[in-house]
C-alpha cells in the first residue's frame, strides 16, 4: 500500500527565523524521496510539519490526495502515515516485543478494552514477532527496550512503525550513530522496502542517500534549492557549494 | 518510574506457588481474614477499626495509583473525589433521616449498596469534569490544576451550611444492607476486605489490559503513542475517571466508617497522604498502595500516641523509607525469593 505525498508552499517561521520557506515537494507513491541539507536547513521541522507534531503557518499537507494537514497527528497515522525519531521515541519499560505489539494492537482498533489481558491477543503477537524478524531483532524480542543498544533501537522505531502499516513512512536519521555495519544492515532493510511503501529519508549518510532514493531535495535555510535524481543533484552547482562542497558530515 | 516492570514480570514469572514471595502474600491474607478472631484473642478491638481505616485508604491509594502509577498522571486533587463519595453517603442519609429530598427531587436514601453505588457516580462524575478540563495540561501545570479544583470543592462544602459546613455532618447509624449487619464493626471490616479485594482485582485486570497497556505507554513515552495512533487525551480522561469512581468508592466507605463527614476529607493535605501512601508502597505496583495506606495509617497511629509532634518522627520515617527503598515498600517485596531479581 503507498500513496503519493504533496506539500504545496509550507511556511513555518519560529520568530524572526523561518524554518521552512514556502516548500513545495510531490513525492510519487512507492518512491523514496531523499531531504538533505546542512544542520539546521530545517528537515526535521519539515518532517514534524508532515507527521503532524509542528502546525505549519501557511500551505497545504496531502497524502494520497487527501488533505491531512488539519489533522491532528494521531489521526494521520490512520491515514497511513508513520515515523521514526531522529532521537529514538520508543517505551522504556516494554519489551522489545510489547513495543511492536502495541503498535499493532492501536492499528486493530481501540484500546478501550479493559479485561482481557493484552499480551494474550495471540495475533497481536505473532504480527509483532514478524516484524521484529524483519528488521533483524528477533532475538531481542524479549529484551526491556532500556536494556538494548542505540541501534537496535533504531531498528526497532522502524519495526514499530511499519506494524502500522504505513503507505508514507518518515525516516529521521535512521543511520545516525550507528556503527558501519549496522548501517549497512539499515539500507538493506530500507532496499526492501521501496516500491512497498513511499519513504520520506532525512540522512547525512550521503552513500546511504545516493544507494537508495529515486529522488533527492536539497534544504538549505528552510528552502528547497534543488531536486533531482543522484546525478542530477551531484553536478549542481548551487549544491556543492551549499552542502557537498562542506564535505560528508 | 521504571519500578513498573509488574507488566513485564508477570511475563517472566515462573510463578512457583511455595516461594517464600507467595508464602508472604499467603500470610497477608489469612492475617486479614483471621485478623477480627485475633483481635478478640488479644483483646485488643481497636485493631479492627484500624484495619478498616488502613482498607479504606488503602481503595483510595489504588484508585490514585491507576492515574499516577500507571498513567504518569501527578494529580493533586484526588481528595475532593473521596470527600464527594463520603458526603454523598452523608447527603443522602441526612435526607432520608429527616424524610427530605435533595435538591428537592433525589430522596435520601440509608441503603449502603445505593449510597455506595452513588457515591462512585459521583466520584466519576467530578473526575470527568475535573478531567476533562485539566487534562488538557500537563507536568506542573496539570498539578496546580487539580489542586485548584480540589480546593474548589472543599471551600464549595465549607461555606454549604445546610450540610453542615465546616462542621461537617453527622450520620447517627451507619447505612443499612440486606442480610448483612452492617453496623456491627465486624462485619463492616468483612465488607470493606471485600471492596478493596474486589478494587485490587479489578486494578489488576486494568493495568495488563489493552487499555492499561496504553495507560502505561503514555506514562512511558506520549510521543511515541501518538506517533503509532494514540489519541492522549480520551485514555487518560477513562483512567481520570474510573480513579475519581473508586475515590469515591473509599470515600463512601470512610463516612460509614466514621459516620461522619466533614471538608476535612478533601483537605488538600489529604490528597497528599494519598499521594504519599501511593509513592510510600511504590507507585505503579499493585501492592503498593495497600502497603503505603497500612504503612502510613499504623505508623500514624502508634506515633500519635506516643507523642504530640508525631509528624516531624512521621516524616523522617517516611523520608527514610522513600530513599532507601528506591521503588517504594513493593520494591522490596519483589526483591524476596520468588520474586523478578
Amino acid at each position: 500500500m503507498t500513496a503519493s505525498l504533496e506539500l504545496q508552499g509550507l511556511c513555518k517561521r519560529f520568530g524572526g527565523l523561518t524554518a521552512t520557506d514556502n516548500v513545495s515537494l510531490s513525492v510519487a507513491a512507492g518512491s523514496l524521496h531523499a531531504l538533505i541539507g546542512p544542520n539546521g536547513a530545517g528537515k526535521t521541522t519539515l518532517i514534524n510539519q508532515v507527521a503532524g507534531d509542528l502546525h505549519p503557518d501557511m500551505g497545504k499537507i496531502r497524502l494520497g490526495g487527501i488533505d491531512i494537514g488539519e489533522l491532528p497527528a494521531w489521526q494521520r497515522v490512520r491515514h497511513g502515515l508513520a515515523r521514526t525519531f531522529q532521537i529514538t521515541q520508543v517505551l522504556p519499560d516494554y519489551t522489545a516485543l510489547d513495543n511492536v505489539a502495541l503498535a499493532v494492537q492501536v492499528r486493530q482498533g481501540h484500546s478501550f478494552r479493559f479485561l482481557a489481558d493484552a499480551r494474550k491477543n495471540r495475533d497481536a503477537r505473532e504480527q509483532a514477532a514478524q516484524y521484529l524478524q524483519d528488521v533483524g531483532l528477533a532475538s531481542r524480542s524479549s529484551s526491556l527496550v532500556s536494556e538494548i543498544g542505540h541501534g537496535e533501537r533504531k531498528q526497532l522505531e522502524l519495526a514499530v512503525a511499519l506494524a502500522t502499516r504505513p503507505s508514507l513512512l518518515l525516516l529521521d536519521e535512521p543511520m545516525a550513530g550507528l556503527s558501519p555495519l549496522e548501517s549497512q544492515e539499515m539500507i538493506d532493510q530500507l532496499a526492501k522496502l521501496i516500491g512497498k511503501v513511499t519513504i520520506v529519508l532525512v540522512e547525512h549518510d550521503m552513500d546511504a542517500v545516493f544507494a537508495l532514493a529515486d529522488r533527492i531535495s536539497v534544504l538549505v535555510y528552510g528552502r528547497v534549492v534543488a531536486t533531482g535524481d543522484g546525478d542530477d543533484i551531484r553536478a549542481n552547482e548551487e549544491v556543492r557549494v551549499a552542502y557537498l562542497g562542506e564535505g560528508h558530515d | 518510574m521504571t519500578s513498573d516492570s509488574l507488566e513485564t514480570r508477570t511475563l517472566k514469572q515462573a510463578s512457583p506457588i511455595l516461594t517464600l514471595r507467595g508464602v508472604v502474600i499467603a500470610a497477608l491474607v489469612v492475617a486479614l481474614l483471621a485478623l477480627p478472631a485475633l483481635a478478640k484473642v488479644f483483646n485488643s478491638p481497636a485493631a479492627v477499626g484500624l484495619a478498616t481505616q488502613v482498607l479504606i485508604y488503602a481503595i483510595a491509594a489504588m484508585s490514585l495509583n491507576l492515574i499516577l502509577g500507571y498513567g504518569g498522571m501527578v494529580a493533586f486533587g484526588h481528595a475532593a473525589f473521596f470527600g464527594l463519595g463520603g458526603y454523598a453517603v452523608g447527603i443522602l442519609y441526612q435526607h432520608s433521616a429527616d424524610n427530605t429530598a435533595f435538591l428537592g427531587f433525589v430522596s435520601g436514601t440509608d441503603s449502603l449498596m445505593v449510597a455506595v453505588v452513588a457515591a462512585m457516580l459521583v466520584g466519576a462524575l467530578a473526575a470527568a469534569a475535573i478531567g476533562s478540563l485539566s487534562l488538557r495540561t500537563s507536568g506542573v501545570p496539570f498539578i496546580m490544576i487539580t489542586l485548584a479544583f480540589a480546593q474548589m470543592v472543599f471551600f464549595l462544602f465549607v461555606s454549604l451550611k445546610a450540610y453542615g459546613g465546616d462542621d461537617g455532618l453527622m450520620m447517627r447509624r451507619r447505612d443499612i444492607l440486606p442480610f448483612i449487619n452492617a453496623r456491627d464493626d465486624t462485619a463492616y471490616y468483612y465488607i470493606c476486605v471485600g471492596l478493596a479485594a474486589c478494587w485490587f482485582v479489578f486494578t489488576a485486570l486494568i493495568v495488563r489490559s489493552r487499555f492499561g497497556f496504553v495507560l502505561s505507554g503514555l506514562r512511558q513515552n506520549e510521543r511515541r503513542m501518538i506517533a503509532i495512533g494514540i489519541a492522549p487525551y480520551r485514555y487518560r480522561l477513562v483512567a481520570f475517571i474510573v480513579a475519581g469512581a473508586g475515590a469515591g468508592l473509599a470515600g463512601a466507605l470512610m463516612a460509614n466508617y466514621l459516620r461522619f463527614v466533614s471538608p476535612d476529607m478533601m483537605h488538600w493535605s489529604k490528597s497528599g497522604e494519598l499521594m504519599m501512601m501511593v509513592i510510600l508502597g511504590g507507585a505503579g505496583t499493585l501492592a503498593g498502595p495497600l502497603l503505603g495506606a497500612a504503612t502510613m495509617v499504623l505508623l500514624e497511629t502508634v506515633l500519635a500516641a506516643q507523642t504530640e509532634n508525631w509528624q516531624l518522627y512521621l516524616g523522617c520515617i517516611l523520608l527514610a523509607i522513600v530513599m532507601l527503598t528506591r521503588g517504594g515498600l513493593a520494591a522490596l517485596f519483589n526483591r524476596l525469593p520468588g520474586g523478578r531479581s
